[in-house]
């Protein structure tokens, strides 16, 4: 082995690869970020309340206790549905209010189940936070969540 | 200990043992709201905010842990003193304190504006662990130019660079979730499968140069084909994350392909220790440094290779993703890879640090069994909690909380794993503040004069 692979031909093999490895990485990304802003997500419609929402959901630490697009804590539901579950695509507006009432109702106090907080926030703000629930539910997901029927 | 700057690993080493007890306080108290949610007043104590100090504290103990390891073992590679010992004293206090004041904000639920996962420090903190890291950088780096070069120092220098380089992915989140998500794994993905590898590596391979006594030629030989499996796997295995987030389909075949041989570097690793401990031909007295050496390796195996392969091609990950087989995996993997390492050196170099070799080990040898045991009695749970919930979830169709309510038992289990890993954190804690001298000096070469 000594004979065949010395010391300073590993190390050029691993720089050399690493690089190449890299820079194909960074060109999927590259390639990525296209296919997100243009098919994957609706880039479109990410509106200035949308984005207020996203920095509500991130100022408040929603993530360290649900998924969204099952990313985050695993302490409580995935969120990046929710939307969806909550009837949004046949009746919007029922959904948004749903979230703002859920947001409002908490903590529920009830005894043996999970506490979420009370976030204090306003009127304007749980709309905002509403329409980026709305928002994320419409990314293309690759079919993700598995949302089996009960039986 | 051949150099005086070599105390420097003092200071960090001490800071971080105090941030790694209150990062495993801090989990049991998580653990403590899963299995009595009422217990605690949500208002005080939200689930989020013990989450981030769980996981943050855990990082900045790591890095504390590194930066340590990187004092102790450039002088002696380099064979030189540290290039400016009052610039690593300045990087403590701007580190520690920037971590330590995180922690204390969090307390009182002040995060970043743009929070992520991991990433909750408000914006001048993470300034300042850029200030940190970049004086860190330019310290050591001149160290190492300054001195002897050797393939240790060379990757673990790059390693750390990569650390700091990838780091600065943090200041950016965009508006648009998919993007944001994208970018946010150049942080935590290229750390924990990439650059940080690169620091396990070079640690070990500093660990089994100095225990065993193999030669430097081969082991260095082996240090570069190791992190090369490591970063030809571990870069476009960062498809494994993209898969359900909005981004393009093809990530599912990149992603499967290329995490599956992530394996490679951590096998690589286990067999490399294993095969040096048989091969040294030195019986080196520190038996505890060489014990978590490897139950480093052979952790990091299980952690991050098994529990990593087990969900990690798309077909599988569809249905566990963001599941407690994620936490699991989490758990066995962070502990195994990077708990350990930080343990297994500065088991090496305390006796050495506070002049008290030979000291009796037997405390910390009883700490590497219990708190192991400890943590793979948590995976172990965990793993069974995710399954059961997978399947109620994702294939009976049950509700998310009507599930949990099911698996109720497991998260008893893990509290329980919990309380054992705790006890065995702190019994390692006070092996090292204790080092209790033993009067039967341990025969054996003479460390210092290691090659
Ligand atoms: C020491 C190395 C590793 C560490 C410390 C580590 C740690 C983690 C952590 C903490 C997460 C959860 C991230 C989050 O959502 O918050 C994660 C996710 C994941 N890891 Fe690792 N990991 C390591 C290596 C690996 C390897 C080698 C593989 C594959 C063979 C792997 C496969 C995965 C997968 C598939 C996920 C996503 C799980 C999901 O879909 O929910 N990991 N890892
Ligand atoms: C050295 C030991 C430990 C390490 C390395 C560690 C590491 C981690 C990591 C990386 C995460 C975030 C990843 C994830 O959420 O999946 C996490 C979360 C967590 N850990 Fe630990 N931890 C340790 C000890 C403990 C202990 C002793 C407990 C107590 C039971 C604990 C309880 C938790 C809980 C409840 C979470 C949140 C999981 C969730 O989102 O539901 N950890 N830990
Ligand atoms: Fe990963």
């Amino acid at each position: 082995m000594s004979e065949v692979l010395t010391k300073s031909t590993a190390r050029n093999i691993f720089y050399g690869g690493s690089l190449f490895f890299f820079v194909i990485f960074v060109g999927l990304t590259a390639h990525s970020r296209h296919y997100i802003l243009t098919k994957g997500t609706d880039n479109a419609g990410l509106t200035e309340s949308v984005e207020r929402g996203k920095r509500v959901w991130e100022r408040n630490a929603c993530f360290d206790c649900h998924t969204l697009h099952g990313e985050g804590a695993r302490f409580a539901p995935e969120v990046g549905d929710v939307f969806r579950r909550w009837g949004g695509e046949k009746d919007p507006a029922g959904a948004h209010q749903m979230i703002k009432d859920w947001m409002k109702a908490q903590p529920s106090g009830a005894q043996g189940r999970r506490q979420m907080p009370q976030f204090n926030l306003t009127e304007a703000q749980l709309d905002d936070l509403a329409d980026y629930l709305a928002w994320v539910s419409r990314t293309n997901t690759q079919g993700w969540p598995p949302r089996p029927k009960a039986n | 200990m051949q150099y005086q700057t070599q105390n420097i690993a003092k200071t960090y080493w001490l800071g971080a043992l105090l941030i790694f007890a209150v990062q495993v306080s801090f989990g049991l108290v998580g653990g403590l709201i899963y299995i009595a949610p009422n217990l605690l007043p949500v208002e005080y104590f939200p689930f989020n905010m013990v989450r981030m100090i769980h996981t943050n504290a855990l990082i900045v103990w790591l890095l504390l842990g590194f930066f340590g390891a990187a004092y102790y073992l450039i002088p002696e590679e380099s064979e030189r003193e540290i290039w400016s010992p009052k610039l690593a004293y300045v990087q403590f206090a701007i580190f520690f304190l920037g971590g330590l004041s995180a922690v204390v904000g969090y307390l009182f639920h002040i995060y970043a504006d743009n929070a992520r996962s991991y990433l909750e420090q408000p914006v001048w903190i993470k300034l300042g662990i850029i200030v940190a890291a970049l004086i860190f950088l330019l310290n050591i780096s001149m160290t190492v130019l300054q001195g002897r070069k050797t393939a240790i120092t060379n990757v673990l220098l790059l390693g750390l660079w990569g650390i700091a380089i990838f780091f600065l992915f943090s200041l950016y989140n965009p508006a648009n979730t998919s993007e944001d998500k994208m970018f946010w794994w150049y942080v935590v993905h290229l750390w924990v499968e990439g650059t940080w590898e690169l620091v396990m590596a070079s640690v070990l391979a500093f660990l089994m140069l100095k225990i065993t006594g193999v030669d430097r030629e081969v082991i260095e030989k082996w240090l570069y084909i190791i992190i090369a499996t490591a970063l030809f796997s571990g870069i476009l295995g960062t498809g494994h994350h993209y898969y359900w987030i909005g981004a393009p389909g093809y990530w599912q075949w990149i992603g499967s392909i290329f995490s599956s041989l992530e394996v490679v570097p951590f096998f690589g690793m286990m067999i490399f220790c294993f095969a040096m401990v048989w091969k040294g031909r030195r019986d080196h007295p520190n038996k505890a440094a060489m014990i978590w050496s490897l139950g480093c390796s052979v952790l990091a195996f299980f952690g991050a290779g098994v529990w990593g392969f087990l969900h990690t091609l798309h077909g599988i990950n569809f249905y566990t993703h963001g599941t407690q087989v994620t936490a699991a995996h989490g758990h066995l993997a962070f502990y195994g890879a990077y708990v350990c390492l930080n343990l297994a050196i500065m088991t090496y170099a305390f006796p050495y640090l506070f002049n008290r070799a030979p000291y009796n080990q037997v405390l910390n040898i009883a700490s590497f069994w219990i708190t192991s045991a400890g943590v793979v009695f948590m995976t172990v749970s965990l793993t069974f909690a995710g399954a059961l919930g997978t399947h109620l979830e994702r294939v009976q169709g049950m509700s998310y909380m009507d599930a949990q309510d099911q698996i109720g038992l497991f998260y008893l289990l893990r509290f329980g794993g919990g309380v054992v890993t705790v006890l065995g954190a702190l019994l390692f804690i006070s092996s090292l503040l204790l080092m209790p001298r033993t009067k039967t000096v341990v025969t054996g070469a003479i460390p210092a004069a290691a090659e």
